[in-house]
This record gives structure tokens, C-alpha cells and sequence, in this order.
């Protein structure tokens, strides 16, 4: 968070309609050195890398200095051919774990991923339970004939 | 003058609520007829108030009086008038203000649409919500009043953020409020309901229309919002996960959740306490998404440090509303009996089922939320969490919903048969899968497994409502004597089904098959993009009120033939200095295309983002359906009837309790 805010002041300083981009960087038009499911993985990795300067973008939705930055250095790594995980082990041995919009499953993570589908799975036996109970107290009375009828009666009068 | 009329007349209001909260409530406790009627005339007298004290905040803005330290901070004398009356809500101060205003205005309508009820239940409710409005007030007063001047008087305000300077800027908060703080009301008719143990068919039916007019703003609010972030922003996204957004959304959910309860609480007297569970959670969520949003603590923790004021009163405050409805559930509710039985495979069992899915599904949202903060709270380190895990846990928890959904509509109360169903929904189902197997062809070109499900779930959704609305009219003798007799809370039914259906195939299109690209142009050069011919014409310089900006001419074609031209806007305001894309978009029914404008470089060339997005008009659509199939529901007849049958049976309940 403190990143965040001096990375925003940092911003906030710079002549912001000077051109972004420094004179040696690749050309922008990205993706023209890969094929087509390199373009893939490129579009794919730049929407789960966060944009360390910016209040909460991912790096493809930025056009801050260093998301471009970013772009170019996954589009490049992809081209060398790095695989997925090595060039998000690259963007987390240098910013962390916090440049990463999908964390992985490590310790202080486990809650996250798992959490939903346990308080699905809390919440669903929940709903059995009382589905059970319900038809158990019901069990016996219903059996009656003649309540029964009553049940119908009462049933067939309402609209 | 008129900022300090305004300061005194939300101080008047402070007393007002406060003798709102206090004197119905010792007059519920005591049985004094007199006091109970008091909350009337108060919520009455504090709506007044409030309105004429926005009205004095709204002219110091369109006087552009500097000395207000509010109006300096998010005006400026260049500002067009319209952007002057939306700025009242631009910031922190004006918009508890707005909140305040929504929430004066709900406590009035109760005031005026309840006289048909017991007394206590009315009297209960305002001073619930007077409560509410003591705790915003107060907040306001003490750590954020809108109105305090500063000296010397700045020459020139510092203007509004040029983000909100947008006309969808200008209906979506108060949209979004509106739903927001319509959820006091169903929480306000929730304690009603615990304390005085009344809890049966009538309540739920008293209570269904609020909560269904508070979900329909509260939809129309995310709608525009997600409109608006989609033309402003510039990325070409229309959801991004944020925390704000999340912020709307956990309340969406549930109080979707709550409206499907309502309905089993109301037709067969089951999960009532459910029911009133749900109703606090809502309001809960709404409290803290206000509180989220404008206290900045989700964007930065920083934000309570500086005000640590603001910080403590919010979670004092946030405490206390919690603390004693959930206190009150915790007493009250076991003595809330259903009063009959519930099976699995019946509407109630497949609406119980939807309330897990929802309920999970808010749940989700709320733990990707919150839980870097608890992370960084608890020094286990820093971590991000964004769309693609949103995407990965919310999708499989929702899918499910649409699936029961059409099983749903198709199954009776209390119990039905599975091979009655299925031999009924066989129709719709093989209809579904043919859709999917043909149209994302049709529509994209190409097809995928998840555009398969997609297509299968909406058009499934689609069809299931359809064949539903042709269950009930077939049998009559014509078709318009039929559809004419269908009541209009069924219309809203099928209407906010069908709006559901369309968002989940434009969801599903846009997400999977949208195609985008970055290029470098130069005038006169043109780009390829899924069959358009995009092609810049040039860059201009053009001069708005309050910006300066450079101006795109795109014009696309295909196969030769003209489509559209473009004009895509990179705006500078000049007060903050502060740089606005503002993308260009051709929208038709099938397809967007959508250009923005990049960076420019040295030698003149400018990037350019382009995009085609198929069927992106579905999800606004989508939104608004489901918004009007909400006004259906909540303006039906029913409700205002019943009302009145339900008068004289409630006042004799009360003389005998």
C-alpha cells in the first residue's frame, strides 16, 4: 500500500503528456514477434501482473512508465521462450508476491482459495440438515389419513 | 449565509431523527398510540430538513462559493453548471450528504406507504431508521461537515475529479445510493419483525416491495457504473473486481438472495428467520460497502490514518448497528416457527438452494476483498488479489444458479415430481443445446468449451422463462386474453430472468471472444482488427471547457464499405493537470468496436488500443431488463391490495396482544 501511494505521488509529478516512452524501448506494437498462441500467453500474463504504481490495474490495463516496462519484459521473455512460471517467478523474485492479481496456493493463501468452497460446502450440509429434520418432524403426523386430507382441503382453498 | 443555513438546518435534522428514534420506540414499549404516531411526522419534518440543506450545499456549488472548503476542494469556476450540481457527491463529505438525503427520503415513503399497517411495526421501523439517520448525522457533523468555510478564500477551487466528470457520472451514485440505503428499510422491517415477534405472510408481503425497489436502483446503479468505467477508463473493461465495485456488489447479491426468500416466506411460511437474517446481512453490507468506498481504507489503509477520527467513529458506529441487530437475531429469532415442511425438490427446496449459491457467491467476494488487508493485517505479507481469481471462484459458485434456476420456475410449492419436470423442460433443454452448439458459430466465428456452457446457461435461462410464461397462458382462449391475466409480479419474475439470461450470453461472448490490439499509427496509416479495416485520419488538437485534448479521427470500414468514423480523446484538465482517455465507441447489437487513444511518440505516431467486442451491449441490456422487470414486480397490485384487506385483521391482532 505504501508502494502504492508514493508510486501515485511519483506520478502525479511527472510532465504527463510527455511522451512515456524511453527512445531505446521495443516499438509498441507488441505481440508482431509472437505467433499466435504465444499472443495468447502474453494477453493472458499481462492481465494477472499488477501494476505496482497505479491505484489497481493490471500492467495491460496501464500506460504508466513502468507497466509498459512490464509489457515489453513479459512479451521478450515469451519470445526467448520462458514458460508461465518462470517469468512470474522472474515479476515475484523482483516486486514480491504482490505482483501477482492471482495468488498462488501457498501458506498465507490457503484460506483464500479454499475458503469459498468449504462455506459452500459448510452451507450446503446446513441446508440438508434442516431439509432432514424438517421431514423427520413431519414424518409422523403426515402419516395420518385424515390430516392428510385436511392438508389437501386447506391447500385447495387457497388461490 | 446559505452554507451556514445549511449546517444549522442538518443540526435540526440531528435532533428531529433523534426524538424519531426515541419517542416511537417508548411509545412500541409502552403502548402509547400518541408517541408511536410521533415517528411520522418527524421522518416527515426530517426529510425536509435534509432537502433543504442539500439544496443550500447544491447553490454554494453553483455560486461556486470558495470559502466552503468542500467546494473548493472539488469545484472550479470553468466547471460546466451540470458537473457543478454532481459535484455535491464527488467526494467524501458531499456524498454522506446525498446518503443522508436517500435515506431521509426512504424513511418519508415508509412514513406515507405504511399508514395501512399495525402501528408498532410502523413505529418500530421509523425508529430504526431514525436510529440510522442519528448515527449518519452525527458522523457528518463531527468528522465531515460539507459545509465548513476556510479563510482566506481561494481565488480558484481545485476542481472535480475529471474521472466523474461524465454524464453516466451524474445519474449512477445516486442510483447506487438509492439501492444502497433502500436495504434500511427491509433491515428496519426485519427488527420490526424480531421485536415484535410478528413474522408471517403479511410481514413478508409488506416488506417485498421495498426490498425489491431498493435491489432495482441498486441494479440500475452497478449497471451504469460498469457503463461508465467501460467508455471512461479506456481498458475496454466493464467489470474489473475492483474493491469499490465489489463494494455494490455483495449487497446486489444478497439482497437477490433476499427477494427469492421473501417470496418462500411469504407463500408458505418457511425460513423466516432466514429471511431476517438476510435483511441485516444486506443492510450490513451496504453500511460497510459506504464506508469501504469513501473511507479509501480498501484503496490504502493509509486513509484511517490520517483521519483517525473518521476511522474510530465508522467502526463505532458500524459496531453498534451490528452488534444489536445481530444481538436482537440471536434472542429473538428461535422463537421464529416455520409452519411447514420443507422438501428438497420443490420451488422452496430449489429457492433454498439459490440462497446457498448467492450467499457463498457474496461471501466469496467478500474474503477476496478483505483478505490482503487481513494478510498485511496480520504480517504474513503482501499479496494482490484481482479478477482472475474473482473469475476462477465466482464463476463455478454462480454457474449453478442458472441451471436452478429454469428448474425452478418449472417446479411447483411444496412438492413435485422430477419425471413431471423433466418431461416438461425437455423442450427448452434440447433448445438450449442447440443454441450452444449453433450460435457461438453464428455470432463469433468460432467456439470453445466455456462458450459452450455459457451460450447453454443463458439461453437455458431464456428459454425456461419463456416456456414458463407460456405455461400460463396457453390455457386461456386467446393469447392476449392470457398474457393480459398473467399478474404483474409474474412479469417481473420473467422479465428480471430474461434480463439475466441476456447478461449471461453477452457475458459470455464478450469475455471469451473479444479481440484486441495495440498498435503504432501515423496519419494516414490504418490497422487490421477481425475483419475491420481501422484507419487514422489524424490527430487534433480541440478545446473543451474545462480541458484541453488531443482528438483521434479513426475511420473503419469493411470489405471496402464505410462503418463508422471514431473519435477517440486524449483529454488534459488543466486545473488538476490530470490526463482522461476518453475511448470511442460504435456500438450495435452483435458487436462494439471500441478505439483508444495511447501514447503519443516522439515523431508524431500514436499507440492505439482497438477492440471488437461481440454482444457487449447484452450485459447493459442485460442489467436494464432486469432493472424494469423489477418495477414490474414491486408495482404490482397485490401489495397494495393486500394492504388494505390486511388493515383491519392486524389492528385487531394488536388490541388483543
Amino acid at each position: 500500500m505504501r508502494l502504492a501511494h508514493w508510486g501515485l505521488a511519483l506520478l502525479l509529478a511527472l510532465p504527463v503528456l510527455a511522451p512515456a516512452q524511453p527512445p531505446d524501448a521495443p516499438p509498441q506494437t507488441v505481440q508482431a514477434t509472437l505467433d499466435a498462441g504465444q499472443q495468447e500467453r502474453y494477453r493472458r500474463l499481462v492481465h494477472e501482473l499488477r501494476c505496482l504504481v497505479c491505484q489497481n490495474q493490471t500492467i495491460a490495463d496501464s500506460n504508466a512508465p513502468l507497466a509498459q516496462d512490464l509489457r515489453s519484459q513479459v512479451e521478450r521473455q515469451i519470445a526467448e521462450g520462458r514458460s508461465d512460471d518462470e517469468i512470474r517467478h522472474y515479476m515475484t523474485a523482483r516486486y514480491g508476491d504482490f505482483v501477482l492479481y492471482k495468488p498462488p496456493v501457498q501458506r498465507n493463501t490457503v484460506f483464500l482459495w479454499a475458503g469459498p468452497f468449504l462455506l459452500l460446502l459448510g452451507a450446503l450440509a446446513i441446508a440438508l440438515r434442516q431439509l432432514l429434520r424438517r421431514r423427520d418432524a413431519a414424518a409422523a403426523p403426515a402419516a395420518m389419513p385424515d390430516r392428510q386430507a385436511l392438508q389437501k382441503l386447506l391447500d385447495e382453498d387457497r388461490p | 449565509m446559505i452554507p451556514e443555513i445549511g449546517h444549522f438546518l442538518l443540526i435540526l435534522a440531528l435532533g428531529v431523527a433523534g426524538l424519531q428514534f426515541l419517542l416511537p420506540s417508548w411509545g412500541v414499549w409502552k403502548r402509547d398510540a400518541r408517541a408511536m404516531a410521533f415517528g411520522q411526522s418527524a421522518a416527515q419534518v426530517q426529510f425536509a430538513l435534509v432537502f433543504l440543506s442539500y439544496l443550500c450545499l447544491t447553490w454554494a456549488f453553483v455560486q461556486k462559493d470558495f470559502s466552503v472548503t468542500y467546494v473548493a476542494a472539488n469545484s472550479h469556476s470553468e466547471l460546466p453548471l451540470m458537473y457543478r450540481i454532481s459535484a455535491v457527491w464527488g467526494a467524501h463529505e458531499g456524498s454522506l450528504l446525498l446518503w443522508m438525503l436517500m435515506l431521509s427520503g426512504w424513511t418519508c415513503a415508509v412514513s406515507v406507504f405504511n399508514r395501512r399497517l399495525p402501528a408498532d411495526i410502523t413505529a418500530t421501523c421509523l425508529a430504526v431508521l431514525g436510529a440510522i439517520a442519528v448515527g449518519f448525522l452525527s458522523f457528518m457533523l463531527l468528522t465531515s461537515n460539507p459545509f465548513d468555510r476556510h479563510f482566506p478564500v481561494p481565488a480558484e477551487g481545485k476542481d472535480l475529479n475529471p474521472l466523474l466528470q461524465d454524464p453516466g457520472l451524474i445519474i449512477h451514485p445516486p442510483m447506487l445510493y438509492m439501492g444502497y440505503v433502500g436495504f434500511s428499510v427491509a433491515f428496519a422491517f426485519a427488527i420490526a419483525a424480531l421485536v415484535s415477534g410478528r413474522l408471517d405472510g403479511a410481514w413478508a408481503r409488506w416488506t417485498r416491495p421495498w426490498t425489491t425497489t431498493a435491489w432495482l436502483f441498486l441494479t440500475m446503479g452497478i449497471t451504469l457504473g460498469s457503463w461508465w468505467a467501460y467508455h471512461e477508463l479506456g481498458w475496454g473493461g466493464w467489470w474489473f473486481w475492483d474493491p469499490v465495485e465489489n463494494a455494490s456488489f455483495m449487497p446486489w447479491l444478497v439482497g437477490t438472495a433476499l427477494i427469492h426468500s421473501l417470496a418462500v416466506t411469504e407463500k408458505r411460511g418457511l425460513l423466516k428467520s432466514w429471511t431476517v437474517l438476510l435483511a441485516i446481512i444486506a443492510f450490513s453490507l451496504s453500511l460497510l460497502g459506504t464506508f469501504l468506498v469513501r473511507s479509501g481504507v480498501l484503496v490504502s489503509v493509509h486513509a484511517f490514518a490520517t483521519d483517525p477520527a473518521r476511522g474510530v467513529y465508522i467502526l463505532g458506529f458500524l459496531a453498534v448497528v451490528l452488534g444489536s441487530a445481530f444481538s436482537l437475531y440471536a434472542w429473538r429469532a428461535p422463537q421464529l416457527k416455520s409452519d411447514g415442511d420443507l422438501v428438497f425438490f420443490s420451488r422452496e427446496g430449489l429457492l433454498l438452494l439459490n440462497n446457498v449459491f448467492l450467499v457463498v457467491a457474496a461471501a466469496a467476494v467478500l474474503l477476496g476483498t478483505l483478505y490482503p488487508l487481513f494478510v498485511d493485517a496480520l504480517g504474513m505479507g503482501k499479496i494482490s488479489v484481482g479478477p482472475p481469481y474473482f473469475n476462477a471462484v465466482f464463476i463455478p459458485l454462480t454457474a449453478p444458479l442458472a441451471a436452478i434456476l429454469g428448474l425452478g420456475m418449472a417446479v411447483g410449492w411444496k412438492r413435485a415430481k422430477f419425471a413431471e419436470v423433466v418431461r416438461q423442460l425437455r423442450w427448452p433443454a434440447a433448445l438450449a443445446l442447440l443454441l450452444a452448439a449453433g450460435l457461438p458459430f453464428l455470432w463469433v466465428g468460432s467456439s470453445g468449451f466455456a462458450v459452450f456452457a455459457g451460450v447453454m446457461l443463458g439461453s437455458w435461462v431464456l428459454l425456461t422463462s419463456v416456456h414458463d410464461l407460456w405455461g400460463r397462458v396457453r390455457a386461456k382462449r386467446s393469447l392476449l386474453a392470457g398474457l393480459a391475466a398473467v399478474p404483474r409480479c409474474v412479469w417481473g419474475m420473467t422479465v428480471a430472468h430474461l434480463g439475466l439470461g441476456l447478461w449471461v450470453l453477452g457475458v459470455a461472448f464478450v469475455s471469451l471472444h473479444s479481440v484486441e490490439r495495440d498498435v503504432r499509427l501515423a496519419a494516414g496509416e490504418s490497422a487490421e482488427l477481425h475483419g475491420y479495416e481501422f484507419f487514422l485520419r489524424g490527430v487534433d488538437p480541440v478545446h473543451g471547457p474545462n480541458y484541453d485534448a488531443d482528438r483521434g479521427t479513426v475511420e473503419v470500414t469493411r470489405e471496402g464499405a464505410s462503418v463508422t468514423t471514431l473519435h477517440p480523446e486524449k483529454r488534459l484538465y488543466r486545473a488538476q493537470q490530470n490526463v482522461m482517455t476518453e475511448a470511442a465507441v460504435d456500438e450495435s447489437p452483435f458487436r462494439d468496436l471500441y478505439v483508444a487513444l495511447g501514447e503519443p511518440f516522439d515523431n508524431g505516431d500514436w499507440s492505439l488500443r482497438m477492440y471488437y467486442k461481440p454482444a457487449m451491449q447484452l450485459v447493459w441490456w442485460g442489467g436494464f431488463v432486469m432493472f424494469f422487470g423489477g418495477i414490474l414486480a414491486a408495482s404490482d397490485r397485490r401489495y397494495r391490495l393486500a394492504k388494505l384487506a390486511q388493515a383491519p385483521v392486524s389492528a385487531d391482532g394488536k388490541v388483543t396482544a
